[in-house]
């Protein structure tokens, strides 16, 4: 085990994916001379050459397309966004292209391809540059996505995505580059697709969230735990296609359920999984199951009120009151 | 990957030395025969969507044939084709057999895309025919991603990705530019301008005419051609596509044409008159292409009613293919959704939306 952050995990799991397969490729704004707006791409430069880091102009909608077309070809190309709100300009080439072209033929092309970067609120950027957009990408039926909370969940997945043959849309936080965990070091430390984590074990609640989300329940547990309230959290880790088996059985145990998503509530993934759990576990229900999601109004700049539109502890220590009464 | 880049540069060989001769008795005919094949295909598909055989959008490419025809015939098998929405004919260039396109605006699982593309959206990934693509420019991007791995890869292969006039005034048209130029991808961009963005005239809708001097602001190699001229056609593609494939030169053509029908089957053609369509029928591609070879004894009056009898027969033949084919069905359509995961722990994927008792 090494001890790492979330950028320099994602940093190695690019490192090993590029060293490990010539046909992988990193494209995106300030890839490469800059390190990464995030720095999530330093040193790759150097390692790999300028033709596998690919600086861009500013020109979201031609570099996706660009390099969904690559896919096409054979390439395996990893796309970062420096932002995923910025993701929003090249949307025809992710969902229509990315998203269907595959489907539309027939089923005679393969698009192994990541799109990746940080999303989400909470840095006081406004509206246009705080979007969280894994429920937009969720409702594309041919899509995978991806929303890890720890630096090795960030690694493993991230590895997982560039080795995946169908398109990934990998939701890194931007607060949560800096947090650091331990990172197992072996070369082939892959975490799979589409399975969640216990992050603690309970029997009075099962709290679910993903990313950063993650870090406001648990925060919110400290004050939970003095409270003697016994939750079960469960870290998705995949959004899509979600770890099913998983809610189901801690909810056998616990039998009430909180949501907690950072996006906006209305058709936010969430909603998704609420429905499931009670159309096929209804009689496991003790009570209605709670949502904790932004607010329904557009990021605002003010840090204090940005926070209070964001799922916060608060919030989620509420929801658990509520779901518990 | 060594024993194909011999073999395209093989092809290619054999391209650039038949640019240089006189065209073959039998490529001439076979560039008649194929203008031929499109017209008759778009005729019958004409056809069957007014007898509600087709459904959804139909967009014929009936005047156009010479640059389809000539495109295809200037590039090797290993070179990519993507195109926009006027698909049929290009698809029928490229060697995709009529039978899979008509049983794709059919609907059938036979079809190019198992029935799942329909008009718009005809592939075949073994011919490189990479689309058929509908929302307008969108294939500019894919078409430099595809050059872009050629480049990779280390081929002598090029990208063609044909546009209509009116993709040039979407964004990404623009920004691919500036990267293809930017990076000296090896592709061909060629603006089929038929003069209308569907009913919008292009004087209404584009400034800084003629449509070639958007290369101009790109650094690129900009020409202009005779649309409704196969061998042109053919012979300037081959040009811009050695300019691509060797010089790292992308180009790009302003090719121009008439489109005789309206924009789509459910077009009224209210937007332009009837004296302006016959004047524009006067150079018919496949008249004009006809009388030169029969002036010059290529063709003979027998020879053209040999031909359009065994075109008849082909495109009834893909008619009762179609016909006779069956329904793809939700089996199906739910398989195509994912690549089979052979590198990683296969996820689970249920099909949300489904109803479970």
């Amino acid at each position: 085990m090494a001890t790492l952050t979330y950028r320099q995990a994602l940093n190695e799991a690019l490192s090993e994916e590029l060293e490990r397969d010539n046909t992988v490729f990193l494209i995106g704004e300030e890839v490469g001379e800059y390190g990464g707006a995030f720095k999530v791409s330093q040193g790759l430069l150097k390692k790999f050459g300028p033709e596998r880091i690919i600086d861009t102009p500013i020109s979201e909608a031609a570099f996706t397309g660009l390099a969904v077309g690559a896919a096409m070809y054979g390439l395996r190309p990893i796309v970062e966004f420096m932002n995923w709100s910025f993701a929003l300009v090249a949307f025809d080439q992710i969902i229509n292209n990315a998203g269907s072209i595959r489907f539309m033929s027939g089923g005679q092309f393969n698009f192994p391809i990541v799109f990746r970067g940080p999303s989400g609120g909470g840095t006081q950027i406004g509206a246009t540059h705080s979007h969280a957009l894994e429920n937009w990408l969720a409702n594309v039926p041919t899509f995978t996505v991806i929303n890890p909370a720890f630096p090795a969940d960030a690694k493993g997945l991230l590895k997982s995505a560039i080795r995946s043959n169908n398109p990934v849309c990998f939701f890194e936080g931007e607060r949560l580059y800096g947090i650091q965990g331990d990172v197992p070091e072996e070369k082939d430390f892959l975490v799979p697709i589409g399975k969640a984590q216990i992050v603690t074990e309970g029997k009075d609640v099962t709290v679910l969230s993903s990313g950063f989300s993650t870090h406001v329940v648990l925060q919110a547990l400290e004050t939970l735990s003095k409270e003697n309230i016994s939750v079960e959290m469960i870290d998705l880790r995949t959004i899509k296609p979600y770890d099913f088996d998983l809610v189901a059985s801690s909810l056998q145990k616990t039998n009430r359920l909180v949501i907690v998503e950072e996006g906006k509530p209305f058709a936010g993934w969430g909603a998704q999984i609420a429905y499931d759990v009670q159309h096929l576990l209804f009689d496991e229900l003790d009570a209605p199951i709670y949502r904790v999601s932004n607010l329904d109004i557009p990021n605002p700049y003010n840090g204090k009120l940005e926070q209070e539109i964001l799922p916060n502890p608060l919030r989620v220590i509420q929801a658990v009151h509520n779901v518990l009464r | 990957m060594v024993d194909n880049i011999s073999f395209s540069e093989q092809v290619h060989e054999d391209f650039k030395s038949s640019a240089l001769a006189e065209l073959p008795k039998e490529m001439r005919l076979e560039l008649y025969k194929t203008m031929v094949l499109i017209r008759r295909f778009e005729e019958k598909s004409s056809q069957s969507f007014m007898q509600a055989k087709i459904k959804g959008f139909c967009h014929l490419s009936i005047g156009q044939e010479a640059i389809a025809v000539g495109v295809c015939a200037a590039i090797g098998p290993e070179d990519v084709v993507i195109t926009a929405y006027r698909d049929h004919g290009i698809a029928l260039a490229r060697g995709i057999s009529p039978k899979a396109c008509m049983a794709e605006l059919y609907g059938k699982s036979t079809g190019t895309s198992k029935g799942m593309g329909g008009s718009m959206h005809f592939f075949d990934k073994n011919k490189k025919f990479f689309g058929g693509h509908a929302i307008v420019a969108a294939q500019c991007p894919i078409a430099a991603g595809v050059a872009f791995a050629q480049r990779y890869l280390k081929e002598n292969t090029v990208t063609v990705c044909l546009l209509g006039d009116g993709a040039v005034n979407q964004g990404v048209f623009h920004e691919t530019l500036n990267l293809v130029s930017l990076w000296k991808l090896p592709v061909v961009y060629i603006i089929e301008n038929n003069q209308y963005a569907m009913g919008t005239e292009i004087h209404r809708s584009t400034a800084g005419l003629p449509l070639v001097k958007k290369s101009v602001a790109y650094d690129m190699a900009g020409m202009v051609i005779d649309g409704m001229n196969v061998e042109e056609v053919r012979k300037k593609v081959l040009e811009a596509a050695n300019l691509a494939r060797n010089e790292n030169c992308p180009v790009l053509i302003e090719a121009r044409t008439y489109r005789f029908r309206g924009h789509s089957m459910s077009d009224p053609d209210t937007y332009r008159t009837k004296e302006e369509i016959a004047e524009a029928k006067k150079r018919d591609p496949i008249a004009l292409y006809s009388q030169l070879l029969l002036d010059q004894g290529v063709l003979t009056r027998d020879l053209i009613a040999q031909i359009d009898k065994e075109i008849k027969k082909v495109i009834q033949e893909a008619v009762q293919y179609a016909e006779s084919s069956p329904e793809p069905d939700l089996e199906l359509a739910r398989k195509i959704c994912f690549a089979e995961e052979d590198s990683i722990e296969p996820p689970q994927r249920p099909l949300y939306g489904l109803i479970v008792d």
